[in-house]
């Protein structure tokens, strides 16, 4: 067993591209459904419209790569009106259905033979996004870590990381000391150093650990710093007075609406602002492999990033940021963990005679698996998620 | 009698007196409406839960909406502050006239109701409940929620109003905690009051006093009237007749979905057909009637 490759592997991930864009998806997603309480199953639609309107810009209108970031927000934008127009007045089920099939009608229609000259069927579109691609500073042929005082790693990009290190220990350091101190406040000031230390600590050992392709590093970069700007946002607009209707409306909407708030108009700006959000995630990840491929926005995305923000918590911004982080932590950790102890045990796994594992191709199934068995203890034993308020959990049954 | 008379404030003794010459009919004109529906029908199915022919509520006046159970006082309140939409019929709230006109913008137009089954919003606090009554919210708009200065002074302001609101109603000392850990009785007021946070003119309130203490109902009571005195109407529901009596300058009578009587407190107690209803005759006759 090679525990530093499994290790790798896991911290990769924690920080990874997969972590970033379900990040940024999770964040869109839990202001529609862990805000608003609206059930958005179609959230891999928005991140497509978000893929093919880069995807397109070059492939297909022929106009830089980079008017694919404006685009994209219009697509979103219609297609949250598509989408809420006509269900956000129904019942909170029927935008539930609406949401699946729409997204799939869009999965559907890109990879489609007819309009393969437009979307590319099912190979999708690639080698669009070159100016980013093969734009400095970093080299996709070579390898990086996150590690701040690593060769690969200059000057500013040490003091960037060391910085959004820091800012990720304080803010990670003082909810870890709100959970440690439970509802007393005596002694947080202690607890928060402890903590924010002990975060600092695991960053950089966890950082030396990392490593990634010039391409994927680049994405990180780019995505971990839009991801922060955008919840830095969402964080503030929900302490603000929308934020307040919006929270309203998960309650009950019919009392926010007796006190004169149009909840209709609220209820679509926040499916858009969500789908809007998400978008940035669909463009994230298909610059980060520098092709569309219509399969990726397939339901189980949807669901996958839905678990991912359960497992960090609804309703907070950094149950949407940590949450989809340790999905890909945990996640990666199996994988290699089994492809580990697969190589080890001579190619196959056999428990009393039953050969559990006979190809690698297997390790793939039993990960799914561990995915069930994480949502089935999370409901069980932390309903509330990691960073979730369990009071407000309580709550539920009036 | 003439103790009672002194007791009132000057706004109860205008409303009387404003009142003293309505005939004691269904129906009857008052002399300055705030809410009037006509010909306003609701069926569900084959049963007719509302049929309004004609009904004017005073200005300024509290008014107590009193029938039996499914008599469809609820069902009115929701077509009047358009939670429901009528099968047929007009009403009209300040002059203006409420057909096809959305049930958040009546809570702008100054008419608020509550809910007989409370709606707080159990995961936020008590004061944020508060805080979401205000209308006219600048940071409302989400491209302001990003930019606090535009609404932070409005927002203390807010505060201010809806924690003299939540003393008044005995709610402050759980002004931070969630509105779900209230008990029924607190929820009724703190619904109330969260109402109140709309500035309305007219207040329609759905069984206000269900679950909440005798003691407190006192003082519940000299806040509604208090309300008359700052010069809002109060349409509200009620089953406890010693409450009706004691607050309300005018009585409506619904049965079976139709306003059988109108009057003052008085009137109304020494009324038949009222009583004809509260035991039920309607009901007797009428299944006889079937057969
Ligand atoms: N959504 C609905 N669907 C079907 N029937 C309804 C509906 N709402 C009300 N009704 C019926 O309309 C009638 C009036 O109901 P409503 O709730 O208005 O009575 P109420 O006067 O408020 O009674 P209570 O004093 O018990 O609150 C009842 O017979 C009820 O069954
Ligand atoms: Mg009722």
């Amino acid at each position: 067993m090679n525990w530093s490759n499994i290790f790798s592997a896991t911290l990769s991930a924690f920080f990874g591209v997969n972590a970033m864009y379900f990040a940024l998806s999770a964040i869109g997603l839990n202001v529609q459904f862990g805000y608003a309480g609206l059930l958005n199953f179609g959230q891999a639609g928005f991140m497509a419209c978000g893929a093919y309107a880069v995807g397109m810009t070059a492939h297909y209108y022929g106009i830089s790569f980079w008017w694919g970031i404006p685009i994209a927000v219009v697509y979103a934008v219609i297609f949250g009106l598509i989408m809420g127009v006509p269900t956000l007045r129904l019942r909170a089920d029927y935008l539930a259905i609406v949401t699946i099939a729409l997204a799939e009608c869009v999965r559907l229609i890109v990879r489609s033979v007819t309009f393969k000259k437009y979307f590319g069927g099912s190979d999708g579109i690639n080698q669009f996004a070159n100016s980013f691609v093969n734009r400095t500073p970093f080299n996709p042929s070579s390898k990086y870590s996150l590690y701040p005082f690593s060769d690969s790693v200059n000057a500013i990009g040490a003091v960037l990381l060391l910085v959004s290190f820091a800012v990720c220990s304080v803010l990670l350091g003082h909810m870890l000391a709100q959970k440690w101190a439970k509802e007393e406040r005596q002694g947080f000031q202690s607890k928060w150093i402890i903590c924010g230390v002990a975060v600092m600590v695991f960053l950089l050992v966890a950082s030396k650990q990392t490593e990634y392709d010039g391409l994927s590093f680049k994405s990180l970069v780019v995505g971990w710093i839009l991801a922060a700007i955008i919840a830095g946002f969402i964080y503030m607009l929900m302490r603000s007075p929308w934020g307040r209707v919006i929270k309203g409306i998960r309650e009950d909407e019919d009392a926010v609406r007796s006190l004169g708030k149009n909840v209709y108009s609220y209820k679509l700006q926040a499916l858009i602002l969500g789908g809007v959000i998400a978008t940035f995630s669909g463009i994230m990840f298909s610059v980060s492999r520098g092709s569309v491929q219509p399969d990726n926005y397939s339901r189980d995305v949807t669901f996958y990033v839905l678990t991912a923000l359960v497992l960090g918590g609804l309703a907070k911004v950094s149950g949407s940021i940590v949450g989809p982080m340790l999905f890909w932590g945990i996640l990666s950790f199996v994988d290699a963990f089994l492809n580990e102890l697969t190589k080890s045990w001579g190619g196959h796994v056999d428990i009393f005679g039953i050969p559990l594992i006979t190809e690698s191709s297997h390790i793939g199934v039993y990960v799914q698996v561990v995915i069930g068995l994480m949502l089935v203890f999370l409901m069980v034993f932390r309903p509330q998620g990691l960073f979730g308020n369990k009071k407000e959990m309580a709550l539920d049954g009036r | 009698m003439a103790a009672d008379e002194q007791t009132l404030s000057e706004t109860a003794r205008i409303a009387r007196a404003a009142l003293a010459n309505v005939a004691p009919e269904p129906g009857v004109a008052k002399p300055d409406p705030i809410m009037t529906a006509e010909g306003v029908r609701r069926s569900f199915g084959g049963i007719t839960a509302v049929d309004v022919e004609r009904v004017e509520i005073q200005r300024g006046s509290i008014t107590a909406l009193i029938g039996p159970n499914g008599a469809g006082k609820t069902t009115f309140f929701n077509l009047m502050t358009a939670f429901d939409t009528p099968d047929t019929g007009k009403w009209w709230f300040d002059g203006k006239d409420l057909e096809g006109v959305q049930a958040h913008k009546t809570a702008d137009m100054g008419m608020v109701r509550t809910f007989q089954l409370t709606k707080s919003l159990t995961k936020m606090s008590v004061i944020e409940n508060m805080k979401l009554g205000a209308t006219g919210q600048k940071g409302e708009k989400w491209w302001n929620g990003l930019l606090p200065f535009t609404w932070m002074a409005q927002e203390r302001e807010i505060e201010a109003r809806a924690d003299a609101l939540l003393a008044r109603f005995k709610l402050d000392h759980m002004r931070n905690e969630y509105a779900g850990t209230l008990s029924g009785g607190q929820r009724k007021l703190l619904e109330m009051s969260r109402a109140l946070m709309t500035n309305p003119k007219l207040v329609m309130l759905d069984e206000p006093m269900a679950g909440v203490n005798p003691a407190l109902k006192q003082s519940l009571n000299q806040h509604i009237k208090g309300l008359r005195d700052e010069g809002m109407t109060v349409l509200f529901v009620e089953h406890d007749m010693d409450m009706v009596h004691d607050i309300s300058d005018w009585v409506i009578v619904m049965a079976e979905g139709m306003i059988i009587a109108e009057g003052t407190p008085d009137q109304i107690s020494s009324n038949p057909a009222v009583i004809d209803a509260y035991l039920g005759a309607h009901q007797g006759k009428s299944l006889l009637e079937d057969m």
